[in-house]
């Protein structure tokens, strides 16, 4: 009967392949950087910001303002991973495999969510619903696009797909809490936004769990620092935040959301930030046999 | 219908990495690219230390992760099990890269060369095609098509036989037809116990590990 192996911690590589990572030991991936972070950080907080702005209808700070913000950020967020790719110039090929790839998808619902996020700011009637489904739709092909990455277990597994959104959602919130530091908020949204909040924070306790066997130590460590973030600063502060606002009544209370706002939106930042360049550690190499040699018994 | 597959067979491999020169020599990649890779895995704690030697690279999955991702359509998988990659429509997004529970695919940035500047050998080589897209094995698939073409058989005639196998000084490797019953892989597969890499994740990988014989001729896992 074989032992399942475990790499030994004593063995100095030698000088020459230090750098070397290939091994039993899971390590950091290196093919995506800040850059592709930025894609999951400001389409998230784009795209949620087109759901909150066009829910808030024109109350508050100007609808059309609202869309082109959250446009703009999700706009940013591709042309930041433009900047990755290898080869700028072919980078219309992205359209072409709809049929299988969520990077692809993503494309295509960004292309068809500008004229729609556009329209709706110009005021064309039914285009802000529109808008809302595609934003909505963009931020799922960014979840699915990581849960599609098998290479890495802390993005594969299951429960990120509702965490990256509800996590899009929160920071659109509270990009729409800060966009109106000046005027409260109606009721409703600033509901709708504790509960993206509070439904985030559990998401996370949940995902952890689930994804605590599979996760590399250095992973799993990563991951906890962003989530004491995400579950202090992003969830817990947020909340007092508004249910202070919410029972104090007086001329504070726009200033207390758009601070709740700040701390639900940086603390998300701060976590995908982290899923992707700290976590996003693979599985290394498996070896669940090890070769039996000369004879048996 | 044919099925190209490799089998390492961990028993026999000694880590002289002749098989990562000869795919290096074949292919003409870059340093720090190795397309077939041999890993030196130290396991157990002393005095209870073993050691392995483990060919690795594009495993050529049944259900290959980097194809699904891929948006371009570069990647694509061959009705013969071979996985490629079509360099000039391949953007460099390296989702197929994060994707491969392999780590076997590579994107180099910008031409590089063994001794800093090109040797001779090296600029006859150099395919700027290659430059910021993905590569990986290909399982030398230009030899396995013309050799198949000229009538010979992958895996026994060496003219249509992956460089790295053809290079193996100890048999480690080898290449065939799994759905051949009689394919020199397929027998290998009967008589001895195997795995195969991260099998839990459904990809299907075209590549075996060798690691006892069977007890009774028939391998069962």
């Amino acid at each position: 009967m074989q032992r399942s192996p475990r790499s030994s911690k004593t063995r100095e590589k030698h000088p020459a392949r230090a750098e070397d990572p290939y091994g039993p030991d899971p390590w950091q991936q290196k093919s995506w950087d800040a850059r592709a972070a930025a894609n999951f950080i400001f389409g998230g907080m784009g795209s949620g910001l087109i759901v909150f702005a066009v829910l808030s209808g024109a109350a508050g700070a100007p609808l059309p303002v609202l869309l082109l913000a959250g446009l703009a950020l999700v706009g940013f967020g591709l042309f930041s991973v433009a900047l990755e790719i290898g080869r700028p110039l072919r980078a219309l090929n992205v359209f072409r495999n709809p049929r299988t790839s969520w990077m692809a998808r993503e494309a295509w619902t960004a292309l068809a969510l500008v004229p729609a996020t556009l329209a709706a700011a110009a005021g064309v009637p039914g285009c802000d619903g529109l808008a809302l489904v595609l934003a909505f739709v963009f931020v799922y092909c960014q979840a699915r696009m990581l849960l599609a990455a098998k290479g890495i277990p802390a993005w594969r597994e299951p429960l990120l797909l509702p965490l990256l959104i509800m996590t899009g959602m929160a920071e659109g919130g509270g990009m729409l809490l800060i966009a109106n530091w000046q005027a409260s908020v109606g009721g409703a949204l600033v509901v709708l936004f504790a509960a993206c909040v509070l439904a985030r924070g559990l998401l996370w306790i949940a995902y952890r769990r689930r994804a605590n066997a599979a996760l590399a130590p250095r992973a799993a460590a990563a991951l906890d620092r962003a989530g004491r973030v995400l579950l202090l600063a992003g969830t817990l502060l947020p909340a007092l935040l508004v249910a202070a606002g919410a029972l104090s009544g007086v001329g504070s209370v726009p200033l207390l959301q758009a601070l709740a706002g700040v701390a639900a939106a940086a603390a998300g930042a701060y976590f995908k930030y982290t899923l992707v360049i700290h976590a996003g550690f693979n599985q290394g190499f498996a070896l669940p046999r090890f070769p039996v040699r000369g004879a048996r018994g | 219908m044919t099925r190209w597959a490799m089998v390492a067979d961990l028993r026999r491999c000694v880590g002289c990495q002749t098989c990562t020169a000869a795919c290096r020599h074949a292919n003409a990649t870059p340093p720090g690219v190795q397309w077939r890779r041999v890993l030196d895995v130290e396991m157990g704690e002393y005095p209870d230390v073993k050691r392995a030697f483990v060919p690795v690279g594009c495993q050529h999955c049944d259900d290959p992760p980097c194809l699904d991702v891929c948006p371009t359509t570069a990647t694509k998988k061959r009705a013969d099990g071979i996985v490629t990659i079509d360099y000039d429509l391949c953007i460099g997004c390296a989702y197929c890269a994060v994707a491969c529970p392999y780590q076997a695919r590579y994107k180099t940035m910008r031409p590089t060369f063994a001794y800093g500047r090109a040797m001779e050998n090296e600029t006859k080589r150099r395919d700027d095609a290659r430059l910021a897209v993905a590569t990986k094995c290909t399982f030398c698939v230009e030899r396995i098509d013309a050799g198949v073409a000229q009538g010979l058989t992958p895996g026994v005639d060496p003219e249509a036989t992956p460089a790295c196998v053809n290079s193996c000084i100890t048999q480690t490797l080898a290449f065939g037809d799994l759905d051949d019953a009689q394919s020199n892989v397929s027998q290998l597969l009967r008589e001895n116990r195997h795995f195969r890499m991260h099998e839990e994740l459904g990809t299907g990988p075209g590549f075996y590990y060798l690691w006892d014989a069977a007890d009774d001729g028939q391998a069962t896992d």
